[in-house]
């Protein structure tokens, strides 16, 4: 059976082939060398015992455990909960060009959370704790925001996060 | 050579059940289409009252309460009901005209759109009292009233009649004319009656196995990460659904209205096979920033992704080329001289034209969303409705225009009322495309959350938007100014007293056109299998998790 294929159409599908074969290498060369991974830890949590010591996550999403804290490694990590109409805690101050570590989980409904000009952002689902790193590249006040449509008040949901100079942090 | 009385007397009766013919599949065409455009012009307001209320200059009109009403029902209106009514009224007039057999079961295409007519109905009526603002995701656990879903599961039911319809249409025709090619224009209708059968699949499993029984009280928990595993299954897909009826126009349409050929019907096959086959199984890069799904399903999601790029590019190019030999025909010269000789008079050819603008810079867009690192930058901010208004609302919807231009004196046998003002209305809409969405990828980039009534951020940054959300508000009355100057010709049209010189439809010819092609080009079975395999080794192992995840359950939440 006959086939056509124009010989300069076949030449422009093997330059698209090359063109997506290029944006192939160019995520999987990030994703290894700079471990660029979207937030997928696959971990659940009882979202309606967050504020209990006992059940599944045990006590680490407890009011007093919320905020920013290093852990044994001496790293930075941000633990929040997420909750109809605000992130807990209010405000948070990190230093730029550190790694922040933060790990949240919602008590109620879908929500989603995001620091503009940064890739800080990821689903807070029920049931399910969200972990992923991120390095702060400059300073300043950010509004750290729910872009997930939770409910009527959802334009109102957001903290202040504050990115300051290494030499200013205390924590 | 003398005719007997008999075979006159049969020829008339022929000729006689030929016309009910035709006038059922057009009146199947008509209702179901207006329904769509019908859909289309109350949509069509909420969206500039969206964009006026986000601005901040209209303290009056400010409610988060009916801006979420208007939200969730803009949206259902627009990306469903406009869509898939216009779709099924397009295909029930290209099965009939391009394959010129007795239709199979007009009652079983009526009973279709009187379900799903009865599904929207229902559905429209609790978005418009405030009982399912939960946007057109419907993302649970915020749950809508039993009567929304319910009514979203009998719109989706009803449709799948229309592609039953279009497959056994195309199966019979095979029949009666074995070995030959299937026509260009209805292998790519069924091909997108497959492609939805597939699609609509996961949000119905999470409608029926999930919503309705939770909204009823028949459950008590459900899993909102599964439910959005399902619903990516569909929220993709649903994408080409909408977008291969634009191309099915470019195709079949366009190259014969611009006075040529189509460049190539093989390369046409191919882009459709392949748009059907890298839609459904890669719709991760909606949950790209979830918690549920592990890096490399994402990562594997993100390879057929980027397939896309293939058939879209191949359209681009076919397309064009069938531009660029009418322009030549018509006497262009030159690298560029056929562009200025194309018939930009013609409604269908000015809005392929403008379509394939908005699908080049879209489509650029899509690839930033598609990126599995990239994506968090973007990732449900402005640039995402940005995107899809471009892409749907631009590149799809604009050859939604074109198409009924093109069918209504055809169906009517009346003159379009004013090809001048169609020329005008679809200049309009793509300026007032562009003036909407080029300022909302830009404040996207921002950072600008979707879906917000108001931005009391108390930050710079949020301040630095309003004079973008400002230029959009002229954008977005624009389109609403040119969306009414649409349904205004069409209505218009039906009360022309000028009838139609040729009210024949008739399709483009190909440069090589083909009696037979592959086998593989010119039917489902095949990669229906192939699309089962896909969608086992994609979704197969995402959502049997779930089962032994053992995730505590999510009760039902208002909103």
């Amino acid at each position: 059976m006959k086939f056509h294929v124009d010989p300069l159409e076949k030449k422009y599908i093997w330059a698209v082939m090359a063109f997506t074969l290029l944006a192939f290498a160019v995520q999987v060369y990030y994703a290894a060398a700079h471990n660029a991974h979207p937030p997928s830890n696959v971990e659940t949590v009882d979202s309606s015992r967050l504020h209990l010591e006992e059940g599944v996550g045990g006590g680490e999403f407890m009011e007093k455990n919320l905020g920013l804290k290093r852990d044994e490694n001496g790293e930075l990590v941000l633990t929040m909960v997420a909750a109809r109409y605000g992130f807990y805690p209010q405000e948070v101050t990190v230093p730029v060009d550190e790694p922040v570590r933060l790990r949240i989980a919602t008590i109620d409904v879908l929500h989603g959370l995001h620091v503009p000009y940064s890739d800080f952002n990821t689903m807070v689902v029920p049931g399910y704790v969200s972990d992923m790193t991120s390095t702060f590249k400059r300073t300043g006040e950010f509004p750290l925001i729910c872009n997930e449509y939770c409910g009527v008040g959802h334009a109102y949901m957001y903290s202040r996060f504050n990115v300051v100079p290494q030499d200013e942090f205390k924590l | 050579m003398a005719t007997t009385a008999e075979e006159v007397r049969s020829m008339g009766a022929e000729g006689a059940a030929e016309k009910d013919d035709a006038r059922t599949s057009h009146r199947l065409a008509l209702w179901n289409m207006w329904i769509g455009f019908g859909a289309f012009a109350l949509a069509l307001p909420m969206g500039l009252y969206q964009i006026a209320v986000r601005s901040g200059l209209f303290p009056a009109i400010q409610s988060d309460s009916v801006y979420a009403a208007a939200v969730s029902t803009h949206g259902v209106l627009m990306a469903y009901v406009l869509s898939t009514f216009f779709i099924m009224g397009f295909g029930y007039h290209t099965a009939y005209h391009s394959l010129k057999q007795r239709p199979w079961s007009p009652a079983f295409a009526w009973t279709g759109f009187w379900v799903a007519t009865v599904g929207t109905l229902l559905a429209a009526s609790a978005l418009l009292t405030d009982r399912a603002s939960v946007m057109y995701t419907f993302y649970p656990p915020e749950m809508a009233d039993a009567s929304f879903y319910i009514g979203v599961a009998l719109f989706v039911i009803g449709s799948w009649f229309w592609c039953v319809d279009m497959i056994i249409e195309m199966t019979r025709w095979k029949k009666a004319n074995p070995g030959r090619a299937v026509p260009l224009v209805m292998f790519g209708t069924a091909i997108n009656a497959m492609l939805w059968l597939w699609t609509s699949m996961g949000a119905t499993l999470e409608v029926l196995f999930q919503l309705i029984p939770v909204s009823l009280g028949w459950m008590d928990t459900l899993d909102p990460g599964m439910a959005r595993t399902f619903f990516s299954w569909t929220l993709h897909a649903i994408v080409y659904f909408w977008l291969i009826p634009a191309y099915i126009v470019m195709y079949s349409i366009l190259p014969r209205e611009a006075g040529g050929k189509l460049f190539s019907d093989e390369m046409g096959r191919v882009a459709f096979v392949m748009l059907f086959i890298f839609s459904v199984p890669i719709g991760f890069h909606h949950l790209y920033m979830d918690p549920q799904q592990a890096a490399g399903w994402k990562l594997l999601h993100m390879f057929g992704t980027f397939m896309v790029a293939v058939p879209t590019f191949i359209t681009g190019f076919t397309i064009i080329a069938s531009m660029e030999l009418s322009g030549r025909l018509r006497g262009g010269k030159g690298l560029f001289g056929w562009i200025g000789k194309l018939k930009w008079t013609n409604p269908v050819v000015l809005a392929g034209i403008l379509s394939l603008l908005m699908l080049t810079f879209g489509g650029f867009g899509g690839v930033i969303n598609a990126s599995y690192a990239m994506n968090a930058a973007i990732h449900n901010t402005g640039w995402v409705p940005a995107h899809f208004h471009l892409i749907y609302g631009g590149t799809s919807v604009i050859m939604y225009f074109a198409a009924a231009y093109w069918l209504w004196p055809k169906i009517t046998k009346r003159k379009l009322w004013s090809t001048p003002l169609a020329n005008i209305q679809l200049w309009m809409w793509f300026a007032g495309m562009w003036i909407v969405t080029a300022p909302w990828h830009i404040i996207g980039l921002m950072g600008q959350p979707r879906r917000t009534s108001d931005q009391p951020y108390d930050s710079a940054i949020a301040d630095s938007w309003v004079p973008y959300e400002v230029v959009m508000i002229f954008g977005a009355a624009l389109l609403v100014l040119s969306g009414f100057l649409f349904v205004a010709n069409l209505v218009m049209t039906h009360r022309n007293r000028t009838a139609e010189a040729d009210p024949t439809p008739r399709y483009a010819v190909a440069v090589h056109q083909p009696l037979a092609v592959p086998k593989l080009l010119n039917s489902l079975g095949f990669w229906s299998v192939a699309m089962a395999a896909y969608m086992l080794i994609s979704y197969g192992y995402p959502i049997l998790q779930f089962f032994f995840l053992g995730t505590p359950g999510s009760m039902e939440w208002g909103y």
